[in-house]
């Protein structure tokens, strides 16, 4: 499971530059609105690893968080295998641009959030360290996040929304701040647990190499007002290479192209 | 704690110059190094007995001090002093941590309240808790309440304004997680908020209790026949200055062991995670 469906998405947001705040938002001026998402139609399968990418600031993680239930949309509607999607939900994870583990609990503490509910503890105890292990972050369970280096928090989170065992996973720009060597690895990593687990997986990412070495679909937006300017499914066998491939090289330039380089090295 | 470790190698030469037989340990070095500002004090304080002329009854020196500390606590009144000092401000600090934590996280996490207290509280904020005094001692009479009240008045306002801002200032995100989650009321409140304003409460804790301890001198010349506070004022009274400083040296080793206290609860990561340097 974990079929996603967007039927007519619009977002907008109150300039408060020019409205004062005020908890009625009916009543203000269609120029004081900023329209960030125009009409999106979309649609994902089960298992695939969908990646959005788009210019900055032309509203994909609005996007994301609008189909992971934080965030209303003005019109249309989510659907995720037939429910609409109306608020978050232990099914939906979404792991956060800037590290969101709790600073205050220990690698194993953070994991164990999503067991919580589980009333056999030694269960709770395997699940724990199983996914722990499969971040190979094994022997640093008892550590608190700011004790780890930015590649293993982001690791330790994803442990920590993979062992919810949820339909889907929302990944917002899951590489930013770590450094080149870290973000190959985690592509790598990302994308081995993707095969692995077999979830459905929505990546924002503005990283155009990593959604195509990553994604079974990619999606690219246009700028605010944003739209969806291309879906292409990925049938590329992996490892992938866009330096061997020509045809996914050729792909990669168009998108280049489209997001506005000219020349794409 | 950074600081003086990092000092502490600078003054390596000590050790160094120093014959080998004499040589001393690194962890000596550092007490000794904390200790400097004491023996300095002390000199300094001796130098002015020495040459400012005064009489030993206006301005007594360390040697007549230390023999008035040994005179009091032979007789056991310091003790009770202290005793009863400690006594009214723990029970004022904990009524006021009772009371404000609880209301500073409804302040900080409950726009309505914030927007319906705040003004109140800003109002009563700058009003020193002395201002009170009378009206602690016609309400309260003589004794313990007034002097604890006036404590909790003290410590009150400002662990409530610093919870308030500590709460408000959690990052948006964790409470995201929270309701990913699916956390229930009381664990957003068990395992978010009470976790997140921990080292600021830390901190504001360290605050107040030393204005708690500016505040029970204050009320025991007035309100009460016991305390630190009574024991300087009985001193003056009977015209003996040592024992006025013997009563401010107990002040301030009371102050230094609470605060170190505090600051021993920072070490605990599962209270700090890491925001400050123990």
């Amino acid at each position: 499971m974990g079929h996603i469906r967007i039927a007519g998405v619009s977002k907008g947001y109150i300039n408060r530059r020019t409205v004062q705040r005020s908890p009625d938002t009916a009543g203000c001026f269609a120029g004081d609105r900023i329209a960030v998402l125009d009409d999106i139609h979309l649609e994902f399968h089960d298992g695939e690893m969908v990646c959005i990418l788009g210019p900055s600031g032309c509203g994909k993680s609005t996007l994301l968080r609008i189909i992971a239930g934080f965030e209303a949309c003005d019109r249309g509607s989510v659907v995720i295998d037939g429910r609409t999607v109306d608020g978050p939900d232990r099914e939906h994870i979404f792991v956060f641009q800037h590290t969101a583990l709790f600073p205050w609990m220990t690698v194993r503490e953070n994991v164990g959030l999503g067991v919580r509910h589980l009333a056999d503890r030694k269960e709770q105890g395997i699940r724990i360290q199983e996914y722990i292990e499969m971040v190979e972050l094994d022997g640093f369970e008892d550590r608190y996040p700011h004790q780890l280096s930015g590649g293993m928090q982001r690791r330790a989170e994803l442990a920590r929304a993979l062992v919810v065992n949820p339909e889907t996973l929302f990944l917002d720009e899951p590489f930013t701040g770590l450094d080149f060597l870290t973000h190959m690895k985690m592509r790598e990593e990302v994308t081995a647990m993707h095969e692995f687990i077999g979830k459905t997986i929505v990546m924002v990412t503005h990283d155009i190499d990593d959604a195509l070495i990553m994604g079974d679909r990619i999606v690219v937006m246009s700028g605010r007002p944003s739209h969806v300017k291309l879906v292409r499914k990925l049938d590329f066998p992996r490892p992938r290479d866009f330096r061997k491939s020509p045809s996914l090289n050729d792909l990669r330039n168009e998108i280049f192209l489209m997001l506005g380089v000219n020349y794409a090295v | 704690m950074d600081g003086i470790k990092y000092f502490g190698k600078n003054i390596a030469f000590l050790g160094r110059a120093l014959p080998e037989a004499v040589r001393i340990s690194p962890a000596f070095r550092r007490r000794l190094f904390k200790a400097l500002p004491f023996i300095a004090m002390l000199a300094a304080w001796q130098m002015a007995v020495r040459f400012s002329g005064w009489s030993p009854q206006v301005f007594p020196g360390p040697v007549a001090v230390a023999a008035g500390m040994w005179e009091l606590m032979e007789n056991g009144t310091l003790l009770g002093h202290a005793v009863a000092s400690l006594f009214r401000v723990t029970v004022g600090f904990y009524l006021a941590m009772l009371a404000g934590i609880p209301l500073g996280i409804l302040l900080g996490r409950w726009q309505p309240a914030a927007q319906m207290l705040n003004p109140a509280i800003q109002f009563l904020r700058p009003i020193s808790p002395l201002a009170w005094i009378p009206l602690a001692m016609l309400w309260f009479g003589i004794g313990d309440p007034p002097a604890i009240f006036l404590i909790f008045l003290s410590s009150f306002f400002p662990l409530t304004v610093s919870t308030a801002s500590a709460a408000a200032a959690i990052k948006p995100v964790y409470f995201h997680v929270g309701a990913n989650f699916r956390f229930s009321r009381i664990e957003v409140l068990t395992k978010i908020v009470m976790p997140a304003i921990l080292p600021d409460i830390l901190t504001a804790l360290r605050i107040s209790v030393t204005i708690a301890w500016l505040v029970v001198v204050a009320a025991e010349m007035i309100a009460v026949t016991s305390g630190l506070g009574f024991l300087i004022l009985d001193a003056r009274n009977g015209l003996r200055m040592d024992y006025v400083m013997d009563g401010m040296i107990v002040i301030g080793v009371i102050g230094m062991c609470l605060d170190s206290l505090m600051m021993r609860l920072a070490r605990f990561e599962s209270v700090c995670w890491g925001t400050l340097a123990s």
